[in-house]
C-alpha cells in the first residue's frame, strides 16, 4: 500500500522559498503568476493494513511541523 | 559545572562549545553521542550546538530532536537542568517542542554568516545575569534557517513574560520581532541563533559570549 503526504504552510507563514520562484517564474516572463507556496510531498510505501490513524500520527510526530505546517494524506490502494 | 554537549550527526560546532566550556569552567565537558540513552551522572549543564545535523534533512533539527538523548535531555530540563541550543541546537528545542515557535528559511534566503549586534533583553535569567538590560553585545551568526516565527499570542506571550533573551539590532534573517535567543517558561532552556562561544576570546574578533557562560558557572556551580 502507498501513501503520499502533502506538506504545506500554513496560511499566513511567510514562505522565502516561494517568493524566490515566484520572482523566478516571472523573471522568465511567464505572466498571470499571482502567488507560490512550496511544500513537500513525500511518498511512503507501507504494509497492508497501515490505518490512517498510524499515517497522521507519522504526520503529527515527525514529517510535518504542525506549528507552521499542514499536512494532508492521499491513500494510493492500488499502487 | 559538569556539563554535557550532545553530539549529532552533521554537528559542526560541538568542538567550539566545548573549548568555550573548559575555558570558562576549567572543565572538560562530556561529549554524548545522540544514540545513547542517558546523560553522564550529575550533569549539570547541557549544550545543544550548531552544526547541521542529519544535514537539516526534512526541517532543520527534526531528525535530531527524535534522536533516543532527547528523552534524556527532555527529563532533565524538566529537573530544571540549564539547556542550551545554540543555532542548529535551537532548532532542535524547537522541533523537540522545548521551545515554542520554529526557525524557517532567512527571509532573503541567503545564508547569512558575519558577527550582528544584539540587544540583551533580560539580563535575570541564568544565562543572561552576566549582562546588563539593555546592553548591546556582538556575537557571530552564521545560518540559513534563522528566521524565528510564533503566532502573535506566542510571542506575546515571550514579551510580556520577560523570555525575549537576545534581539537583533538589525535585520538579519526575517525573524519576528528581530526575536534571536529565547527562554522556556521556567527560564532554565535558552536557544539561540547567534554564537556565543564564537566570541570567547580577543582572537576570535570580540569576547562578548563570555559573560553568558561565567554567568551560568556562577549560578549552576
Amino acid at each position: 500500500m502507498k501513501a503520499r503526504v502533502f506538506v504545506t504552510l500554513k496560511p499566513g507563514v511567510l514562505d522565502p522559498q516561494g517568493k524566490a520562484i515566484h520572482h523566478a517564474l516571472e523573471g522568465l516572463g511567464f505572466a498571470g503568476v499571482n502567488d507560490v507556496r512550496a511544500g513537500k510531498l513525500i511518498e511512503l510505501d507501507l504494509a497492508d493494513g497501515t490505518s490512517d490513524g498510524d499515517i497522521e500520527e507519522m504526520c503529527r510526530k515527525l514529517l510535518a511541523n504542525t506549528v507552521i505546517e499542514n499536512f494532508r494524506i492521499e491513500r494510493l490502494e492500488d499502487a | 559545572m559538569k556539563s554535557a554537549v550532545i553530539v549529532f550527526p552533521g554537528s559542526n560546532c560541538d568542538r567550539d562549545i566545548a573549548v568555550a566550556l573548559e575555558q570558562v569552567t576549567g572543565r572538560k565537558p562530556a561529549m554524548v553521542w545522540h544514540r545513547d540513552s542517558a546523560l553522564p551522572d550529575g550533569t549539570d549543564f547541557i549544550a545543544l550546538p550548531g552544526g547541521f545535523s542529519y544535514g537539516d534533512y526534512l526541517r532543520s533539527g527534526a531528525m535530531a530532536a527524535r534522536s533516543p538523548i532527547m528523552a534524556a535531555v527532555r527529563d532533565a530540563a524538566a529537573r530544571g537542568v540549564p539547556v542550551i541550543g545554540i543555532c542548529n541546537g535551537f532548532q532542535v528545542l524547537t522541533e523537540a517542542g522545548l521551545l515554542p515557535g520554529a526557525l524557517m528559511r532567512n527571509a532573503g534566503l541567503s545564508f547569512v554568516c558575519r558577527p550582528v549586534p544584539l540587544k540583551v533583553e533580560n539580563s535575570q535569567s541564568l544565562f543572561t545575569c552576566g549582562y546588563e538590560a539593555g546592553e548591546t553585545v556582538h556575537f557571530p551568526v552564521a545560518h540559513h534557517d534563522g528566521n524565528y516565527q510564533a503566532d502573535e499570542a506566542t510571542l506575546d506571550r515571550l514579551e510580556d513574560e520577560g523570555r525575549v533573551a537576545f534581539r537583533y539590532l538589525d535585520a538579519v534573517n526575517g525573524s519576528a520581532r528581530q526575536i534571536a535567543g529565547i527562554l522556556n517558561d521556567t527560564g532554565n532552556v535558552l536557544g539561540l541563533m547567534p554564537h556565543p562561544e564564537r566570541a570567547i576570546e580577543p582572537a576570535h574578533g570580540g569576547t562578548d559570549g563570555r559573560r553568558l557562560f561565567e554567568g551560568l558557572l556562577e549560578t549552576v556551580a
